[in-house]
């Protein structure tokens, strides 16, 4: 998927720049909210809050890339996380990630051709009591299983 | 100003709402409206309850949303609290529930028998809870300071800035035995009075609410649902260590809590209870959240101030510790979110009542978040020195579906796996080290007959090795080594000599290794090889997975039982079953992908694993 930048998202992105500028500490708050306007962190919003901060693009994108939740590439429009937590793990969300593979024909942290979904193994998300769990955007599944997952995706592709 | 007659004054008139003194005969009803409680259906429960309540007029109920009840499985929760207090839990609440709980047992005062707890928890009932950490979850509404303030909520920290010293809070704490429940147990009031022996400039004091260890879930609980517990002890801290700024880093994959603290916050600064001069003394604190992004390494406590400062989240060399040279170089005291939601309790009830409870060198009472294969998922809070077997049978209610003890888990991907020899055991810090496991920050994972120990061994180790910052030779290379050896077993191509490998390069890393992460990766390889070495003996010598769980050892096989009806070839994505109608099919196994499809498609059960 080809990466657009966006004037509006841009001057978004520099006012609250210029929010966290007033504080000690502001560059991992700005990248929080680069990849909230724009989805992804690529090189060229990298460029821009390199310049607003006044870092290096090199120790910017180093630590973009040291975080998982940060992104350079572009998501779907719907994300799908698995969770693989122990507690989920152990009651089967192995399972319930391979059916979704199957599914859609995507591996974890690919994004399916059509760019409708992207998968992702997710960290413990804490709901372990309900394990084992997956999201399909914000929208959490608890005591899942095969079943449920095909469906969830099945309502996703009607909507 | 905030005074202490304006927080009795509060008090008094929220107890008004909650023990509804105003309402003859009312009712107080809380939803849990926690991450469980939300992701179950809370919402249209709390919603169908209040149309209920308010199509049929009824004035004598106070309906409130709640945080985490404890009993995540059996979500969503509603509990009926009448005026004399007596509380009627009931579970897996539909609409049609809620309905019926409004009509029988708000309108007419008939509890609904069949939706309470009694029907769905199996327990034997003899360990009884003891909640401290977890006082107000469940019971208080988060979003409303008021009712925080009703419970005694920033009791403590007017009582700390009108009339004691930093050093007689100090002592208090020092003198309860609190010990840091984020994992190390390190003496609380010990790290306080190291920091606060740095006179003078700027300190920093810092919440740890990253919550990494998949597994463990009591964290988010308390902030979730009591965040004002953690505001409150570290506005006491902050006066303690001589701290006027405070910082809060929480895992960004805890959307509800980061909410509702920030609504805490804004409430308390609204409330002059952060801020500038405090209860009109001279202390000014101010708070404010910062993110995690998904680096579990950011639980230590130097990635953590790391990534604060906006660098990669890689750990530093201690000493310098972070008391003496923290966040930006300033004294800095890291503690996690259970350990200070321990601290108004012990202001207000003192450092005996606290030492009064536990073992000799653990006091107080400890948050577990139960999971995996047990009846009763969720979070309990019991004294130090209660036993696995209390937690796991008492409380946690035994196995699921009537399955074999194997394992529990305890630290998550730095802990052990202990086995039905170590049940028995009063769970504490020291004791845990011993048998080679650790407390950890209190996640539990149960697993049964079903778990191959040594594909759980293999889960904790991807899990490190995808979350190791690669600055110590120890952690990226020695782990990784380490799960290379793990797939070889796990792939069927394993040797004893593997075995001898992995245990020493194990024992290496845990000497060798910069931080905790890597320190205590081995730790699930080392307990596993030590309490089921047979397990991996098995997938190297005989190439057998005992538990059939890993892929490369099992083979599907066609019994006589086989009816020829061909289902199974029908359904095979990989075209590996052959047979004649009416006659025994055959699996090719050199072609079988273990997807499981004929197993489960077959009318007969003829299909085994072998």
């Amino acid at each position: 998927m080809k990466f657009v930048l966006d004037e509006k998202k841009v001057a978004m992105l520099k006012e609250c720049i210029a929010k966290h500028k007033q504080k000690p500490g502001p560059l991992m708050p700005s990248l929080h909210d680069a990849q909230s306007i724009f989805g992804c962190i690529p090189i060229e919003v990298q460029k821009i809050i390199s310049e607003e901060l006044n870092e290096s693009v090199a120790k910017i994108n180093g630590v973009v890339t040291f975080y998982s939740n940060f992104t350079t590439e572009p998501k779907g429009k719907h994300v799908i996380s698995v969770c693989l937590g122990t507690a989920c793990y152990v009651k089967g969300a192995k399972e319930i990630l391979e059916v979704i593979q199957d599914l859609l024909h995507i591996n974890p942290g690919e994004t399916s051709a059509d760019g409708m979904f992207t998968l992702e193994n997710t960290r413990c998300i804490g709901a372990c009591g309900l394990a084992p769990v997956f999201k399909i955007d914000e929208k959490v599944y608890g005591a899942a299983n095969k079943d449920i997952a095909k469906r969830a995706i099945e309502e996703v592709l009607k909507a | 100003m905030i005074t202490l007659d304006y927080l009795n004054d509060a008090k008094a008139q929220t107890q008004a709402k909650i023990k509804l003194q105003n309402h003859k005969n009312g009712f107080r009803v809380v939803v849990g409206m926690a991450t469980c409680g939300l992701t179950a259906g809370a919402k249209e429960i709390y919603d169908t309850l209040l149309h209920e309540i308010t199509a049929k007029k009824l004035d004598n109920i106070d309906l409130t949303p709640v945080g985490c009840v404890g009993e995540c499985a059996l979500e969503p929760l509603v509990e009926v609290i009448d005026h004399n207090g007596q509380k009627t839990t009931y579970c897996k609440v539909t609409a049609e529930g809620a309905k019926k709980i409004v009509e029988s047992h708000l309108c007419s005062g008939n509890p609904v028998g069949e939706m309470t707890i009694d029907n769905f928890k199996k327990t034997d009932g003899a360990l009884q809870q003891v909640r401290i950490a977890l006082r107000n979850c469940g019971v208080i509404n988060p979003e409303d300071i008021n009712e925080y303030i009703c419970y005694d909520g920033y009791k403590a920290l007017g009582k700390v800035l009108t009339e004691m010293t930093p050093d007689e809070v100090i002592h208090i704490v020092k003198e309860s035995g609190l010990r840091g429940r984020g994992g190390g147990g390190f003496p609380t009031g010990l790290k306080w009075s190291l920091c606060a022996k740095n006179k003078g400039g700027q300190k920093y004091i810092i919440c740890n609410a990253d919550e990494g260890d998949p597994g463990a879930f009591m964290d988010r609980a308390v902030l979730e649902g009591d965040p004002h517990s953690v505001i409150e002890a570290m506005a006491i801290g902050g006066y303690a260590i001589g701290a006027s700024q405070g910082y809060i880093y929480i895992r960004a994959e805890y959307p509800l809590a980061v909410e509702r603290l920030n609504h805490a916050i804004a409430q308390a600064y609204k409330a002059g209870l952060l801020g500038k001069n405090i209860f009109g003394t001279e202390f000014c604190f101010d708070l404010e959240l910062r993110l995690g992004a998904g680096a579990f390494v950011c639980g230590e406590e130097t990635a953590l101030i790391a990534s604060i400062e906006g660098e990669r989240g890689m750990p530093r060399n201690k000493p310098p510790f972070p008391a003496d040279k923290g966040l930006w170089g300033k004294p800095s005291i890291i503690n996690n979110v259970e350990t200070y939601a321990n601290i108004p309790a012990i202001i207000i009830k003192g450092e005996k009542w606290f030492a009064s409870m536990g073992t000799q060198k653990s006091k107080g009472t400890k948050v577990f978040a139960l999971g995996g294969k047990i009846n009763n998922t969720g979070l309990l809070e019991v004294p130090m020195g209660t036993t696995l077997r209390e937690v796991i049978y008492g409380v946690g209610g035994g196995i699921s579906n009537g399955k074999k003890f194997k394992a529990v888990q305890t630290g998550g991907p730095s802990g052990g796996c202990l086995t039905e020899a170590h049940l028995d055991t009063p769970i504490d810090y020291d004791n845990l080290i011993a048998l080679n496991s650790m407390m950890g920050s209190g996640g539990m994972i149960v697993m049964d007959e079903d778990n191959c120990m040594v594909d759980v061994a293999q889960f904790y180790l991807k899990f490190t090795v995808e979350e190791s910052c690669g600055k110590c030779t120890p952690c990226r290379e020695g782990t990784k080594k380490m799960l290379e050896i793990l797939e070889k077993i796990i792939s069927g191509n394993g040797t004893m000599e593997d075995i001898t490998e992995l245990e020493e390069l194990a024992l290496y890393i845990k000497d060798s290794a910069l931080c905790a992460l890597g320190q205590s990766a081995p730790n699930p390889v080392l307990s596993t090889l030590a309490n089921f070495r047979d397990e991996y003996i098995a997938h190297v010598v005989d190439k057998k997975c005992p538990t059939k769980v890993c892929k490369a050892l099992i083979k599907y096989f066609i019994t006589d039982k086989c009816i020829g009806c061909g289902k199974c070839k029908r359904n095979c994505p990989a075209q590996a079953i052959s047979g004649d109608i009416k006659k025994v099919h055959r699996i090719d196994s050199s072609r079988c992908t273990k997807c499981n499809l004929c197993k489960q498609s077959c009318p007969v059960d003829a299909i085994i694993l072998a």
